[in-house]
């Protein structure tokens, strides 16, 4: 069988055998829940919460702060205990996270709307919003703006990215095993959301067993089952695209540029339990894995719990452990306390154990980096350029176009770090640009 | 337990510069065996001496002359001492290849700045200074000595094949040396570019470890023989056959193992091929026109100093980059 697949790219180890078999088990609510109002991308939201007040689970407890922001809720039913900061993992500094004591099982304050199937495309798209649901793949990109594109911009493809390339992570394979028929079930919501004529679910070739069942379950739907080849960042929204469809996303483009919107397996799981079983973002399912956990698994957690407690239920670190990370280890984020709650994007906690420092050389423009790069860039030239605080230039050989995936550090026999130093050079020159208007 | 903070990835592939270096040290154990076959023990030396003592340089220079305290041997100076030394005469001195490591490592490496940063192919340097500086020790060839028990000393002083060619024409030179013979190594030369059949193996080597890509090799050796086969039509007898050119002399060696260089070729694949073409164009015309038989060096070094222009004028294409 032919599998789909994009140009670049690397083949790091996969590591998925750590949980992939494990179901996905559900974690009771911890006692306290830390949920961040800066939950999204975009503008944090406002709290309409105070301290003292009661909250039931699903109640809204913050309202978007801007366009690009989305709906808050408790992911418990207790007592707002306070409001204070706490460090935001994404946002690499402090932010207001509330503080939620459970006092009670869940008493849940459900989503108020009518059979789904008599909705509209507005009334639907509304539900999503008002379910606080973003990008759960870790973008966290607020799914009501995704789904609703500009005048002008007609959506003929939907995808859903069940490659999962990241290293490690396993929870979508799970989802996609166990909640198949709520997936294909949120396709049809979304299909008839955004008006699309065709349907994908894309899925790496390390799950045929996902893949199997999947087909098994579209077999009388319109959804297409399609095999992707087993490589990162197969998951990346350009290259999923290219990979299904053959179509190029243009540089500084969006995927509705050429009549397509990626979702996520959990994201597409989300609308479905808001749209028919009525219930806001309240918790996910993650993994927890890496060697220096004592037992990898697939947990759906509240929203707000803290990396402790998930460590803890996965029965704690090993001896060796060395590195903590909130999501997989191409793109995640490094973490050095247990104290940070989960985020809706939080895909996963990779706990890695201890290794020889590599020994780090200069460039000897071995090409790897510039034949992986799924973009097309040459990360060496960047690198270089961003060094030399050669702004300008580096925009010219195409430093916006980087997708950040990681895939020039992780290939280099250097050991560059080619993606810290790219990262920083587009966000100094932002910074510049912004300065100057 | 103490938790570390460190940008994404945080995993990092096992390939490291010294296993890419040791790769290409075993690709070209081969041939350095088949050249203690062919010309004694005393080439077996050479090579050890080149690979080692280029070390030995290497480490001098950036712990004593630099004072590096961080220095880790990554296998670049043994491989470009093991390079010059299988560029050599296997006549040639041991104090002769001494020199050369001094000027390939010192000169054409360290004073642009250490791995990485230098624009030329050290071993190249190294030997085309000693070419110019001892051109009577370097072109002492001699005639392959067979078997493990002579000695080089004894052998036959010979021209090599590309020296025939220029000096008595095609007829002379095949009669001299078959193609067999161009193949498997029965022909006297470089220490390392005896035999082409080895030197193939060990690129094929490379190419299974994912080390290197084909693309310089093969528009090098695929131009040289374009270009030879146009020669061939035009005068065969002073020419010579495309066959007879891609096999004689250091063509194997440099385009398999010299021109693909990391440090010194470019970055695409579209600027290896065409420093490839550059590479089969500019050692015709030497072989051909210039005063030297051989210009595989040359050309290779006269490539080199494109690549800059090379990676600026061919850069990949960005995904989803629209045309305007």
């Amino acid at each position: 069988m032919k599998l789909l697949t994009f140009k670049g790219g690397t083949h790091p180890p996969e590591k998925k055998e750590l949980a992939k078999d494990r179901a996905i088990v559900r974690m009771d609510p911890p006692q306290f829940v830390y949920v961040f109002l800066s939950n999204h991308a975009g503008a944090p939201a406002k709290p309409i919460v105070k301290e003292g007040d009661v909250v039931k689970t699903g109640q809204v407890i913050g309202e978007p702060g801007g366009f690009v922001s989305a709906y808050l809720h408790s992911p418990v039913t207790g007592v707002v205990r306070k409001i204070d900061k706490l460090y935001h993992p994404v946002q690499g500094r402090p932010m207001e996270v509330v503080v939620i004591e459970r006092t009670d099982e869940d008493q849940w304050q459900l989503l108020e709307h009518s059979d789904w199937e008599t909705l509209s495309r507005e009334q639907l798209l509304e539900i999503v919003k008002k379910a606080g649901i973003v990008g759960l793949g870790g973008a966290m990109f607020p799914t009501h703006i995704k789904l609703n594109p500009p005048a002008g911009k007609t959506i003929d493809t939907f995808i859903v990215n069940g490659a999962e390339c990241e290293p490690y992570l396993t929870v979508d394979h799970r989802l996609m095993l166990e909640r198949a028929e709520d997936l294909v079930l949120g396709v049809k919501i979304v299909k008839k959301i955004l008006n699309a004529k065709k349907a994908y679910i894309g899925v790496e070739s390390n799950k045929m067993d996902a893949y199997e069942h999947l087909k098994k379950v579209c077999a009388d739907s319109d959804v297409e089952v399609v095999l992707l080849k087993t490589k990162y960042p197969q998951g990346a929204e350009k290259q999923l695209i290219y990979a299904i469809t053959q179509r190029k996303v243009p540089v500084g483009g969006l995927p509705m540029d050429v009549g397509v919107v990626v979702q996520n397996v959990q994201t597409v799981i989300a609308i479905k339990e808001a749209v028919v079983d009525r219930k806001p973002l309240i918790e996910r399912a993650l993994t927890i894995t890496g060697e220096a956990i004592n037992n990898p698994m697939n947990v759906v957690a509240r929203v707000g719990t803290t990396i402790q407690q998930l460590v803890d239920f996965a029965g704690g670190m090993k001896e060796d452990a060395e590195k903590l990370i909130m999501g997989g280890p191409m793109t995640g984020i490094a973490v050095n306390r247990l104290d940070i709650p989960i985020l809706k994007g939080t895909s996963g906690i990779t706990v890695l154990a201890h290794e020889k420092e590599p020994i780090k050389k200069p460039c000897i423009r071995c090409t790897k980096c510039v034949v992986s790069c799924p973009m097309g860039l040459q990360p060496y030239l960047l690198y270089l350029l961003g060094n030399k605080k050669k702004y300008d230039q580096a925009v010219e050989e195409g430093l916006m176009a980087c997708i950040e995936c990681g895939v020039c550090a992780y290939v280099c026999p250097s050991k560059i770090d080619h993606v810290r130093v790219i990262k920083l050079t587009k966000r100094v020159y932002q910074a510049l640009r912004g300065g100057k208007k | 337990m103490k938790l570390i903070q460190s940008d994404a990835p945080h995993i990092r592939t096992k390939d490291s510069v010294r296993s890419i270096m040791l790769d290409v040290l075993l690709a070209l154990a081969p041939a350095v065996a088949v050249a203690t076959f062919f010309f004694g023990w005393y080439a077996l030396f050479l090579c050890l001496f080149g690979a080692v003592v280029g070390e030995l340089i290497e480490w001098f220079i950036v712990r004593v002359l630099r004072g590096q305290k961080d220095f880790s041997f990554d296998l670049s100076a043994a491989v470009t001492g093991l390079l010059l030394a299988m560029n050599l005469p296997p006549t040639a001195p041991w104090w002769l290849l001494l020199i050369g490591l001094l000027v390939a490592l010192g000169v054409a490496k360290h004073a642009f700045g250490g791995i990485g940063q230098n624009i030329f192919n050290p071993a190249l340097v190294g030997r085309v200074f000693l070419l110019i500086s001892f051109p009577t020790l370097m072109t002492r060839w001699v005639s392959p000595v067979r078997g493990f028990t002579k000695s080089v000393w004894d052998a036959m002083t010979s021209a090599t094949a590309l020296g025939i060619l220029k000096n008595s024409g095609f007829s002379a030179a095949i009669q001299r040396f078959s193609y067999t013979d161009l193949f498997f190594g029965n022909v006297g030369g470089c220490i390392g570019e005896t035999s082409a059949f080895v030197l193939l193996l060990g690129f094929i080597y490379l190419l299974v470890r994912k080390r290197v890509n084909p693309v310089i090799p093969a528009t090098y050796i695929g131009t040289v023989f374009a270009f030879a086969s146009i020669m061939y039509l035009v005068n065969a007898e002073k020419f010579g056959t495309p066959l007879f050119h891609i096999l004689s002399g250091g063509l194997f060696l440099g385009a398999l193992f010299m021109a693909t260089d990391m440090v010194t070729s470019p970055m695409t694949i579209k600027g290896q091929a065409v420093f490839g073409i550059g590479c089969g164009v500019v050692t015709m015309i030497i072989r051909l026109f210039a005063g030297y038989p051989e210009g595989v060096s040359l050309a290779i070094l006269l490539m080199n100093a494109l690549v800059p222009l090379i990676d600026r004028a061919f850069k990949p294409k960005i995904f989803g980059e629209v045309k305007v």
